[in-house]
């Protein structure tokens, strides 16, 4: 179990690294400052309506959220020294990221 | 707790020195190790406030222009600032500094070194920000 971990980790610091900042940047803090026109929202839905942007989408927040779930449990349990947490923190950590995952799959997939 | 359990002053136990939970504040490399660790709060933080985005605009045009104007309030966008730097930071960190050291790859037998990692890390960062800028603006 620990190396696939080890993996989604990997692979959600990448995909994260590569597609947040753009993301986080306009949504974020562009649109809001009004230095670019936010797009209306027909432009928006014709976007999510691509499968391929969807699954994409849903793919990075799958592996982002395992990726903060793995770090953040030793950020928790080895960083501040609350070893004796570790099955609580874990819980925490990977139940959230499951349930964060579980919500990005209904939104991105059935709600379609 | 332990640590009294286990010894008495004629048996002496392990020696475990106690390390305070705020360490990491004595150093800068510390703090930007443990700071480098936080980002990854920030980047569940984008991950909430992408599907919340994504909600609105499932819900239709009007919910969609309330979460703008939601999204232009001192509070989500002093949160959004300070969860951008994070991810900056993670990102700086994550493509530049722990990759290039950690991926091996091997051409013609040779290992390509950290810096070429490094280039195509920046390559492919500047190549999927352009498709996101491009297809979100349209």
């Amino acid at each position: 179990m620990e190396p696939f971990l080890w993996l989604l980790f990997s692979a959600g610091g990448v995909l994260s690294a590569l597609l947040i900042p753009a993301l986080l940047f306009l949504f974020g803090v562009a649109f809001p400052l009004g230095w670019v026109p936010p797009p209306d929202h027909a432009h928006l839905s014709a976007l999510l309506g691509h499968p391929i942007a969807r699954v994409v989408l849903l793919g990075l927040c799958v592996l982002a959220l395992f990726h903060w779930a793995h770090r953040f449990r030793y950020t928790l349990s080895h960083g501040l020294r609350l070893k004796h947490f570790e099955r609580v923190i874990s819980l925490f950590c990977y139940g959230g990221a499951l349930a964060g995952s579980a919500v990005a799959g209904y939104l991105l997939l059935s709600a379609w | 707790m332990r640590e009294k359990a286990d010894h008495t002053e004629l048996r002496p136990g392990p020696y475990r020195p106690r390390v305070s939970i705020f360490w990491w504040v004595r150093r800068r490399s510390y703090l930007l190790f443990v700071l480098r660790e936080l980002s990854g709060v920030f980047v569940a933080w984008s991950v909430v406030f992408l599907l919340l985005v994504v909600g609105a605009v499932v819900r239709g045009p009007e919910t969609y222009r309330r979460f703008l104007d939601v999204s232009a309030t001192a509070g989500v966008l002093l949160v959004n600032a300070i969860a951008l730097c994070f991810i900056l930071l993670h990102a700086v960190t994550w493509l530049f500094m722990l990759s290039p050291r950690a991926v091996a790859v091997r051409l013609r037998g040779r290992r390509l070194p950290p810096a070429a990692i490094g280039a195509g890390n920046l390559v492919a960062w500047m190549l999927a920000s352009a498709l996101v800028v491009f297809l979100v603006l349209g």
